[in-house]
């Protein structure tokens, strides 16, 4: 075998091969968050929903802002992925499997959200016993179980080739290691027709999960703009969350990448063209977002209705306009003039840009949930709402648990697709394009 | 601008309908007879008047009557020990941008196209044949989309309490008689179901001392506080009744005779 290919093989395998201490440390200070929110969760069962600072008014908080912002940032794996692969971008190779490890992750922290925020989650079975599919929770259920069950075929069909390539070299890892990857890599040898299945299973794959993954977002927001209220009543609400949601998943990727290429030494695989290439389309999206947040409160400002008219002021100039501007700021704007010009669209950067970006949506889902249901339906004044340790704790655990889940797969599959980037350079003889590389002479 | 409840064919059964025929793909995922029992909505034996109809229950409030004294909510209270902090009929003060205030007791709607019930999940939430909407807090799962779905503020949860019920409570309990309560589950006012199945008022409506809530069957066409009874037709037009929010178009059960002079 070629010794350049061969020692970028080991390049790319190293953390997988060898644990560190420094590594062990962080999963070790992880955990340690994870089982503290898994505390705070122990108290909530045994003492109710009373633990939170959710009332009567203020029904929904941290917990749904949390599953929106998650299923967010979902999207990239697969809309991002699948459409650079779709359109033949040869540059996404690196960077893919990164995006679907988001998607992975994220999705089964957010899909914990809403069961956790439940008051009776030991009936969750409910849902099936006595579904009914005229309520958006149903859509939600439905979409969101299929999009995790593709979504993790889409992430496990690109990853054969490479567990194979594991089995054959990682002998000196543990035994349970060594059994998942002889199981898992389903006796991958690269002959033409295993490579010509999964071509085929890939091909099928990368389109079908596009839609899947635009309905996800859309049904999400469909819960809230399935109701009557200011600010969720919207037509708009549905292409503006799928937005919203490849924008935050862009800018996760693009904080992944920069945190890999630093710890796990990257340099040579994920370069500056695929920052600047992934901050363009962070700084499309970012328009977008404007564009729909323009659409969204320009047309119901000007009609300034009864309780719209409430919300937007207390948006605009009231309790919640720190909020509210911190987001247009910190997460459209200057992002936008970071993204824009050559002088500030350095690495460094695009990483602050992108770090803008998701702290803000966040803030943006917990606006959109809380700020509507705080607006008074009744005669009466404003509901209020401040989060609990406990929700604070939980929370804390959800996106230390998404790190974890993040960095642990990392140390089990290459977190840059081995076989795809080599295949770029060398196409095995005769194989179309998307086809896996033969192990010559292996 | 408001009428009695019409009986014709509502959006929730258009929808209920075309639902089923759209929904019949996600049957097989579903699975089986349960769903299509909630989709049909749950059997109940009707509470039917002398022709065998079902009732129509409905409820005016004289705002030109209330004085705000709350009697109403305490005596909810002790009907069903409805847990502190929740008011099932809560009054409202309200002030004109003219200047004139007025009491707003706002019971549960009954809304007969009642978003609760379109979103619940689970069918915990439901509408009776006579237009009660009830809570079975056997199945509720503590969602609380329901909550956030009603633009009348009128469901509340149980942030706290016992997880479940004694088998001396659960003996008790009903949807129509929600007398105990548990964790976790949604709660509201079931404009007394127990009682308007034997014939009796609404406790608030007994117990108000300005004789203010009138309570009825729209397919009679008539209400009563105990001691006058109206026809409901006439004195919604006469007194020029309306809905809350009719804007929305759930079209609530509760009707209020504005107060005079605003």
């Amino acid at each position: 075998m070629d010794p350049r290919r061969e020692q970028e093989t080991d390049a790319l395998l190293a953390p997988v091969a060898r644990w560190t201490p420094r590594f062990i440390v962080f999963v070790a200070a992880l955990g340690a968050i994870v089982a503290w929110g898994a505390y705070a969760y122990s108290v909530q069962l045994q003492q109710g929903l009373v633990v939170t600072g959710m009332r009567d008014t203020v029904s929904w908080g941290l917990y749904i802002s949390n599953f929106v912002f998650f299923i967010g940032i979902s999207h990239v794996g697969a809309l991002m992925s699948a459409i650079l692969r779709l359109t033949k971008a040869e540059w996404r190779r690196p960077v893919t499997r990164m995006a679907e490890a988001i998607t992975v992750c994220s999705l089964f922290v957010a899909a914990s959200m809403p069961i956790i925020d439940l008051g009776r989650p030991d009936r969750l079975l409910n849902v099936i016993l006595y579904g009914r599919i005229q309520s958006a929770v149903l859509w939600d259920f439905l979409s969101i179980s299929t999009y995790l069950v593709g979504s993790l075929l889409f992430f496990y069909l690109f990853l054969i080739p490479d567990l194979a390539t594991l089995r054959d070299r990682l002998t000196a890892v543990g035994r349970m290691r060594r059994w998942l990857y002889r199981k898992l890599s389903l006796g991958w040898t690269g002959a033409p027709e295993q490579r010509r299945r999964l071509g085929r299973s890939i091909g099928i794959l990368t389109i079908l999960i596009l839609p899947i993954a635009i309905s996800v977002h859309t049904v999400v927001s469909w819960i809230f703009a399935m109701t009557l209220r200011v600010g969720w009543n919207s037509t708009i609400f549905g292409p503006y969350f799928v937005a919203g949601a490849l924008f935050s998943g862009v800018a996760s990727v693009l904080m992944a990448m920069a945190l890999f290429t630093h710890f796990y030494k990257l340099e040579r695989w994920i370069t500056p063209l695929h920052f600047r290439n992934l901050a363009y389309l962070l700084l499309l999206l970012d328009i977008v977002y404007i564009y729909f947040t323009l659409n969204e409160y320009l047309t119901v400002s000007y009609k300034s209705e009864g309780t719209e008219a409430a919300l937007l002021a207390s948006l605009y100039g009231g309790p919640f306009s720190g909020i509210f501007w911190t987001i247009q700021l910190g997460g459209l704007v200057i992002p936008a003039f970071l993204l824009a010009f050559r002088r500030t669209r350095t690495t460094l950067g695009i990483v602050v840009a992108a770090t803008l970006v998701n702290a803000t949506m966040w803030l943006k889902r917990y606006l959109i949930v809380v700020s509507t249901l705080a607006t008074p339906q009744m005669p009466v004044g404003w509901g209020s709402y401040w989060p609990t340790w406990v929700e604070w704790s939980i929370t804390g655990g959800a996106f230390a648990g998404f790190v974890l889940l993040f960095a642990l797969l990392s140390r089990l599959v290459p977190i840059v697709s081995v076989w795809e980037t080599q295949e770029a350079r060398e196409p095995p003889e005769g194989a179309a394009e998307e086809l896996p590389a033969a192990e010559a002479g292996a | 601008m408001s009428e009695p409840p019409n009986e014709g064919m509502r959006r929730r059964q258009f929808l209920t309908l075309a639902v089923k025929g759209g929904g019949v793909a996600a049957l097989g995922i579903l699975g089986g007879k349960v769903f299509i029992e909630r989709l049909a909505g749950v059997p109940e034996d009707a509470r039917v008047t002398a022709s065998g109809q079902p009732r129509s229950w409905v409820m005016v409030i004289d705002l030109d009557r209330c004085d705000g004294c709350g009697v109403c909510t305490t005596a909810c209270r002790t009907q069903h020990n409805v847990p502190v902090g929740q008011e099932w009929i809560k009054v409202y003060q309200v002030s004109d941008p003219e200047g004139t205030s007025y009491f707003l007791p706002r019971p549960c709607m009954h809304c007969e196209n009642a978003p609760c019930v379109a979103v619940c999940p689970v069918g915990a939430t439901y509408v009776r044949k006579d237009g009660l909407v009830l809570i079975d807090h056997n199945r509720c799962i503590g969602c609380r989309y329901c909550m956030a779905a009603c633009p009348f503020n009128a469901r509340y949860f149980n942030w706290d309490g016992a997880p479940e019920l004694t088998p001396e409570e659960q003996a008790i309990y009903s949807p129509e008689y929600p007398v105990v309560h548990r964790r976790g589950t949604v709660e509201k006012c079931v404009f007394c179901a127990h009682r308007a199945d034997k014939g009796q008022l609404p406790a608030c409506v007994e117990a108000c001392p300005m004789k203010a809530i009138f309570f009825g069957d729209a397919r009679e066409d008539a209400v009563s506080n105990g001691r006058e009874v109206w026809r409901l037709s006439q004195v919604l037009r006469e007194r020029g009744g309306f809905r809350f929010k009719e804007e929305l178009g759930t079209k609530p059960r509760v009707f209020y005779l504005p107060p005079e002079g605003s």
